[in-house]
């Protein structure tokens, strides 16, 4: 990886290059770290923050991240694959995240994921290769009332059917 | 606005009086929750505002959008005040016709008011539907009276004067006294009674304590402390100001899942609010006591809503529980005092200061006091957020306010407590809500989630459905609740494939008992509880499972034949119309058949099927 590193201008640190990070999210990511650097506990804070920026976190970041803030890599690294929102590998440009919590099961979630999976060729959080979708299972989105429900991307869609979710996902590419 | 007191206060309550008692303008009160916001209630606001601004009537009509009013499925509700005259699924193309007819010519509706499914009579005033009938709405009462981001409405339904009297005339003793004597548990899952966390904690001689919400709401059927948030956010606020007061905190946390957009909005403006108020922050009311807090967002993981857990999450590491004692009162965030309780908890708090902890125990049981939201959902008609007195029986909350189950189809359990609790059989229907009297039949009260299923669930396969959700969420500290809900997992899973064996139910027993009597914390402990329930209940369909190769529930896909039943086939052609990849034929008046060929096992067709004919 040694080759990939450069310096830049304004900054003291080593950015590693990546094809995911372009330079204006580099930026994004060094005020993020400024602003956290003496935050006790603010590791989760830093990642959430970079992957709203960066859209997934890359290996390469994380060790960056760990190299700025002054901590141990493993322990970014634990942070990260502690908790289900961080993800290390890229993800879609439409996020589909089917709720598989208690009352859409018992409502046929299981079926609305079973046709999408089967017609996107998609795993619970795999990404298509045209990086179209992503796949995600949640469990409980809080509308339970409209069982069984799916968000895409920010947008909340309740008492659908396998084909319903098929169509609306028409909409978006 | 420079700080405010007492009279300050006042003055903002009488000032904003006529806006929750509606008596100067009409109000519309339209539902922004999470669930009528996805139906559409943003779009229909607008409408609403440009129909009434077209017909010059926007001075004497106001629109405002308020939280969740419980009854999800079937939005996007409004609520005409101050005449309570309720409309449901509301559509864009409806509101032309609903202003002219509602507000320019003054008669209702009909066709958009609820009608009694049994009595097919129109039910025009809110309080009539026996949904919200049978409520008690305490936790929720501002629910569809204010806008959860007035902090003027919600003084104006007296809101902080609980937190003047217990800054300015009560000791932090006195405050106890209440707590003791109004009986509140908490409502995030255990029932330990408030005023002796708050106690505890308050005897801490430290310089620096917390007090922490919990809102990481993680059973996966639980919408409770979501719909608090959204609609009476100040509410938890002022609990944590008044248990501030009583531990003499300074600061607070409030752990909000991430999943929960608008929630984490919604509070965000209040704190705003509360603090340009003076609310938060120092010197609160004149009084000298000073509390501020903030809102920290969780990252998906359902064991943070573990106290210990939580804790270490804000600390900025994995949150993983650790062994108690210490207990949070004693040592708890950075090793300090910590206060932490559920967002309903908290928001029962207001209430038992204003009204007096004899007042709040004159409702429940001996041991319950107070009253419980709970979620009910699953297959039942009204599915929705409902606030009963403890005691009230499982019966009376899925049928009278629950409506029963949908079509001709029977119950077979209602499951509580999520991951956590069990599944209560049709002969525990009478039970009523009760910390312990729901524990000795094999659930929890847990937090609140009310599942009922008909006979289509099947139980083998809700059983997996939890011990897949424990053994994805166990943080795998302890050996048992890593390996051990794996290995269950397993069996069940082998049992749903057909390859099961007798002598797996015992394995699932021994399992069961391991892992209950050697996991550290709660999530272990009562991780086989769903299977627990299920085999207690329903033994004999586990048994069909093994022995017979049969899932009667017809859920199980690997036991699922896929063959009509020419007998009970109507040959409606649903099963046609609904196939994705056309393995059904069918012609009018003839069973259908599926093709196994060009069977996907997709499940569409059971599904579909209205007279059960596929095996
Ligand atoms: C695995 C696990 C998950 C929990 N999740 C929650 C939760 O989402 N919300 C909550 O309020 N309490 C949750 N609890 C209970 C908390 O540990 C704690 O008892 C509670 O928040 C205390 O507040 P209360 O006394 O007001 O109920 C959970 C406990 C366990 C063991
Ligand atoms: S019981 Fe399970 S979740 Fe709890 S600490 Fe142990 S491994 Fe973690
Ligand atoms: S849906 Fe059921 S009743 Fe209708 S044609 Fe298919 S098998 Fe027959
Ligand atoms: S279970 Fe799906 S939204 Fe709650
Ligand atoms: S969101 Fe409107 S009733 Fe629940």
């Amino acid at each position: 990886m040694q080759q990939n590193i450069f310096h830049t201008d304004n900054s003291d640190y080593f950015r590693p290059a990546h094809r995911d990070i372009t330079p204006g999210m580099w930026q994004g990511i060094d005020r993020v770290i400024q602003e956290c650097l003496d935050v006790p506990g603010a590791v989760t804070q830093v990642l959430r923050r970079c992957q709203d920026l960066v859209g997934y976190l890359p290996v390469e970041l994380l060790d960056y991240i760990a190299h700025s803030l002054n901590i141990p890599a493993s322990e970014v690294f634990g942070v990260a694959s502690f908790y289900s929102l961080f993800s290390m590998k890229p993800r879609g440009r439409n996020i589909i995240r089917v709720c598989t919590g208690t009352a859409c099961h018992v409502r046929g979630a299981d079926l609305i994921m079973r046709r999408l999976k089967q017609t996107y060729h998609l795993e619970d959080g795999s990404t298509t290769p045209d990086r179209r979708f992503t796949l995600e299972s949640v469990r409980c989105m809080g509308a339970c009332g409209l069982a069984p429900a799916m968000n895409i991307n920010q947008t909340a869609h309740g008492h659908i059917t396998p084909d319903q979710a098929l169509k609306l996902l028409q909409e978006y590419y | 606005m420079p700080a405010m007191n007492l009279q300050d206060l006042q003055s903002i309550r009488e000032a904003n009086r006529h806006r929750v008692e509606f008596t100067r303008n009409t109000c519309l009160m339209l539902c922004g929750g999470t669930g009528c916001r996805s139906t559409g209630s943003l779009e229909i606001k607008e409408a609403l505002q440009k129909e009434i601004t077209t017909r010059g009537i926007q001075d004497s009509v106001d629109v405002v959008e308020t939280g969740c009013n419980g009854f999800c499925a079937r939005g996007p509700i409004l609520v005409v005040q101050p005449h309570d005259i309720f409309y449901h699924n509301l559509t864009l193309q409806d509101i032309p016709e609903l202003v002219q007819e509602q507000l320019v010519n003054n008669t209702p509706l009909q066709r958009l008011q609820y009608k009694d499914p049994v009595s097919k009579q129109i039910l025009p005033r809110q309080q009539d539907i026996p949904f919200f009938a049978h409520q008690l709405p305490w936790v929720l009462r501002n629910r569809g009276i204010i806008d959860p981001e007035s902090i003027d409405q919600y003084i104006a339904r007296d809101g902080y004067f609980a937190a003047a009297r217990a800054l300015l005339e009560m000791t932090p003793g006195d405050i106890l006294q209440q707590m003791h004597k109004s009986g509140l548990r908490g409502r995030g899952g255990a029932g330990f009674p408030v005023h002796l966390k708050w106690k505890y904690a308050s005897e801490e001689k430290s310089p620096v304590k917390y007090v922490v919400c919990n809102a990481d709401e993680g059973d996966p059927g639980a919408f409770m402390d979501r719909s608090i948030l959204e609609a009476n956010p100040h509410s938890v606020l002022e609990g944590m100001l008044i248990a501030a007061r009583t531990v003499n905190a300074g600061h607070g946390f409030i752990y909000c899942r991430t999943e929960y957009p608008l929630a984490l909005e919604r509070v965000q403006t209040a704190i705003d609010r509360a603090r340009e108020y003076g609310l938060l922050g120092s010197d609160i009311l004149g009084s000298g006591f000073q509390f501020d807090l903030e809102i920290y967002q969780g990252a998906g993981a359902f064991v943070c809503g573990e106290e210990t857990a939580l804790m270490r999450s804000i600390e900025g590491g994995r949150g993983m529980p650790r062994p108690r004692p210490p207990f949070p009162a004693q040592k708890g965030l950075w090793d300090r005092p910590t206060v932490l309780n559920n967002v309903e908890t908290l928001a029962n708090v207001p209430l038992i200061i204003l009204e007096g902890g004899d007042w709040y125990a004159g409702v429940g049981t001996e041991h319950s006091k107070g009253t419980k939201v709970f979620a009910l959902s699953g297959d039942v008609r009204n599915i929705g957020l409902v606030e009963v007195p403890m005691g009230t029986s499982l019966c009376s909350i899925i049928y009278d306010i629950g409506g029963g189950i949908p079509g001709k189809r029977k119950f077979k359990a209602v499951q509580l407590g999520g991951p956590s609790g069990g599944c209560v059989p049709a002969e525990y229907l009478d039970l009523p809500v009760d910390y312990e009297a729901i524990s000795r039949a094999g659930a929890i009260m847990g937090s609140g989630g009310m599942i009922v299923m008909d006979q289509r669930t099947c139980m083998v396969d809700m059983a997996r459905f939890f011990m897949d959700f424990v053994q994805e969420e166990s943080c795998g500290k302890c050996t048992p609740c890593r390996e051990g809900t794996m290995r269950i997992l397993e069996i069940l899973d082998r049992i749903r494939a057909g390859d099961g064996v007798i002598q797996d139910l015992w394995e699932l027993e021994d399992l069961s008992a391991t892992i209950r009597d050697s996991s550290l914390c709660g999530l272990g402990q009562t991780a086989p509880n769903p299977v627990l329930s299920t085999l207690k209940y329903f033994p004999k369909e586990y048994e069909d499972h093994i022995r017979n190769k049969k899932c009667p529930a017809k859920k199980c896909t690997a036991l699922v034949k896929f063959r009509v039943n020419a007998d009970k086939c109507t040959s409606c052609g649903l099963c046609h119309k609904n196939c994705p990849s056309g393995a059904v034929h069918w012609k009018k008046k003839q069973p259908a058949e599926i093709d196994p060929q060009k069977c996907i096992k997709c499940m569409l067709c059971l599904d579909n099927c209205m007279f059960d004919a596929i095996d």
